[in-house]
């Protein structure tokens, strides 16, 4: 600090506020000015919900206020002659305490995690070989990009209520399409058995319940949100095959490296950071998908297989109005993905290549 | 440009075809008849007949068949929208006016913010901005499912529910925006708002006449970005408005699914094509700067 302020040049004598000081304190309070509105809303809507949330989730919310705060004790029964109990029992953590003991949230947090494992590995493959094919020497390259790009620009809503239809188990274009082909027809959407067991009971095998595997509507909303999200991944991919070096892939060929080893050593490796990034936005992407699922999902449907957590909280909050329970269920949601995220650092982290 | 050439060592040996290539154009082919056969279905089945729709024909029109293009199924989805009394006009209208009004508020005001933020962020010495920063990207961090609950109902308590200022306001400021046009600002050099300072211009006035209109890419994808995810946004919608008058069209749709749209097949594809094509159109026309401002934060983000 010391020689800091012995390198600025005395300031004027005539008073502290002028000269340099002065215009350092105005270029201060413009900035201030200018990042106000952006932060102001961002701190507003974003950042204070957060807190507010948590406050909610601790409450037994009605309308507009906290009607009372949520004890434990509504939802275990314990020895209220155990102080240690009765201490537990009067803390405002009963919202959560009820999730836990709630079965169609363990249900939706499946359906949440197999949604993503399922499609995130689906994308990100399906998108990769996209990207390394158009990046190699081809034509209409640019025409191949706008229409892979096109699915992810359009309304959820407008394309998921088309895919609805496609899947319609009557009159949809996929089963006149398989019917044609001599193959059977398939409920879709409307499918609640899983596909182990649909696969399982054609060939006339009785699968127990565990082996079901996940729901076949589910299936059919995870092609739906593969043919979003290709273009998208693609689009990435490509910025990060054009950050690799050409002379790479040069000096391999000469020393006779062949196709395939030129893409398994240089291509994935050097990409990986880009793989790294995707898999974090994915997967991300994937818990809180909400749109496409809302609306392809039929209003009755038994066992819910779609029902991931985002729909739960919606349901909890839209038509229940349990605005406690819902809040509390988004930060059950969010522990979850906070501690994916910190996995997928660790695990995936360390094998990412930055040249 | 690209002049790369990864496995097509083997496309220019000679005049033979080389089957790689083939295979390569066969995949790349296949994969944009996917994305785009969906638009093709729901193009065609907006102007069949109910009937044609049903009983499967592909191909209803001349030469094939002797049904008329069915045009008026956009006009009849209109209509079967239904009819808004405080403003005299079918609804389906009154969600596109509610849709364009929330899209344009939504970009301009991200634009106006994102621009004086990221401009402070990146050119100006404010103390505290490195704190400022990483606020922002801990905003990033906040899953838009952990928040959803207070917002609605911050709306009811502000008695913005079933407002515009509920549907506009709380999407005022994008990390997204001030994140892409920080970096873009930073690469400005400092030198040039020095020489700027001398010529007796401020802070504010070099912004607009010397930073903005080098930063015009920027800008566009920003607005771009912002279009298309205003245009979509259906959620927030859905929860924060009640009255038939205030929903937008992505509302509006499903809306029109659950109700009279998942009988009239035909209805329902006209008005999925009407919400989808101006996105589309416009898309082909700014393709470039979505695809720049995709990658640029995609990558660094």
């Amino acid at each position: 600090m010391a020689a800091i302020s012995q390198a600025v040049p005395p300031t004027p004598r005539t008073g502290w506020l002028t000269g340099r000081r002065l215009r350092k304190l105005q270029e201060a309070g413009l900035g201030y000015l200018f990042l106000l509105p952006a932060f102001g809303i961002l701190i507003v809507f974003q950042f204070f919900p957060v807190f507010y949330g948590f406050y909610i989730s601790l409450c037994n919310w009605k309308v507009t206020g906290c009607y009372n705060l949520m004890p434990v004790r509504n939802y275990v029964s314990l020895d209220a002659s155990n102080p240690i109990a009765a201490a537990i029992g009067s803390l405002p953590l009963g919202n959560y305490f009820k999730a836990f003991q709630d079965p169609e949230m363990w249900h939706s947090l499946l359906v949440t995690v197999t949604y993503s494992a399922i499609s995130v590995p689906l994308q990100l493959g399906i998108a990769l070989v996209l990207a390394y094919l158009l990046f190699q020497n081809i034509r209409g390259k640019p025409v191949y990009r706008v229409l892979i790009f096109m699915p992810y620009i359009t309304s959820t809503v407008a394309s998921a209520s088309v895919w609805a239809f496609l899947y319609s188990p009557d009159k949809g274009p996929i089963n006149a399409a398989l019917h044609a082909l001599g193959l059977p027809a398939f409920k879709w959407l409307n499918e609640s058995r899983g596909i182990f067991e649909i696969v399982g009971s054609a060939a006339g095998v009785h699968l127990p319940n565990w082996a079901a595997g996940p729901g076949l509507a589910l299936i059919a909303i995870i092609f739906y949100t593969t043919w979003v999200f290709v273009g998208y991944d693609t689009t990435i991919f490509m910025a990060g095959l054009g950050n690799i070096p050409n002379e790479l892939y040069e000096a391999a060929k000469i020393d006779g490296a062949s196709g395939w080893q030129l893409f398994r050593r240089i291509t994935i490796p050097l990409l990986s950071p880009t793989t790294f990034f995707l898999l974090i936005y994915t997967v991300i992407g994937t818990f809180k998908a909400f749109n496409h699922i809302f609306v392809m999902t039929p209003l009755e449907i038994a066992g819910d297989p779609t029902t991931t957590t985002s729909l739960l909280i919606f349901r909890q909050m839209f038509q229940y109005n349990r605005y406690g329970y819902s809040a509390a269920l988004s930060f059950v949601l969010f522990a979850v993905i906070l501690t994916l995220t910190i996995i997928q650092n660790r695990v995936a982290g360390r094998r990412v290549v930055y040249s | 440009m690209s002049t790369r050439s990864l496995a097509s060592a083997t496309a220019r040996s000679g005049g033979r075809i080389s089957w790689s290539r083939v295979a390569i154009y066969a995949v790349l082919t296949m994969g944009a008849l996917v994305a785009v056969a969906p638009f093709l279905y729901m193009l065609t089945t907006s102007v069949k007949s109910l009937g044609s729709v049903i009983a499967g024909k592909f191909w209803p029109w001349l030469p094939l068949g002797d049904e008329a293009i069915q045009w008026g199924n956009y006009l009849e989805a209109i209509r079967r929208t239904g009819w808004d009394k405080q403003w005299q006009m079918f609804l389906f209208y009154r969600y596109a006016i509610n849709t364009i009004i929330v899209t344009l508020a939504t970009v301009t005001g991200v634009l106006l913010t994102s621009v004086l933020a990221a401009y402070a962020l990146a050119q100006m010495d404010v103390p505290g901005k490195e704190f400022l920063f990483l606020l922002l990207l801990a905003t990033i961090m906040i899953p838009s499912d952990l928040t959803i609950v207070p917002q609605v109902v911050m709306m009811f308590q502000l008695k913005w529910y079933n407002t515009y200022l509920a549907l506009i306001v709380p999407f005022l400021a994008s990390v997204f925006g001030i994140f892409l046009l920080r970096q873009f600002f930073m690469q400005i050099p400092r030198d040039l708002f020095d020489a700027a300072l001398i010529d007796g211009s401020g802070h504010l006035r070099y912004l607009f006449t010397i930073v903005m209109p080098l930063s015009k890419p920027a800008l566009v994808s920003v607005a771009l970005i912002n279009f298309i995810w205003a245009w979509d946004s259906f959620k927030w919608p859905l929860l924060v408005t009640r009255d038939s008058n205030m929903r937008v069209l992505a509302v509006g749709l499903q809306q029109f699914l659950v109700g009279e749209g998942g009988t009239n097949i035909h209805l329902m594809m006209a008005f999925s094509a009407m919400v989808t094509v101006p996105v589309i159109v416009f898309y082909f026309f700014t393709q470039k700067y979505f695809t720049e401002g995709i990658t640029t934060t995609g990558i660094k983000g």
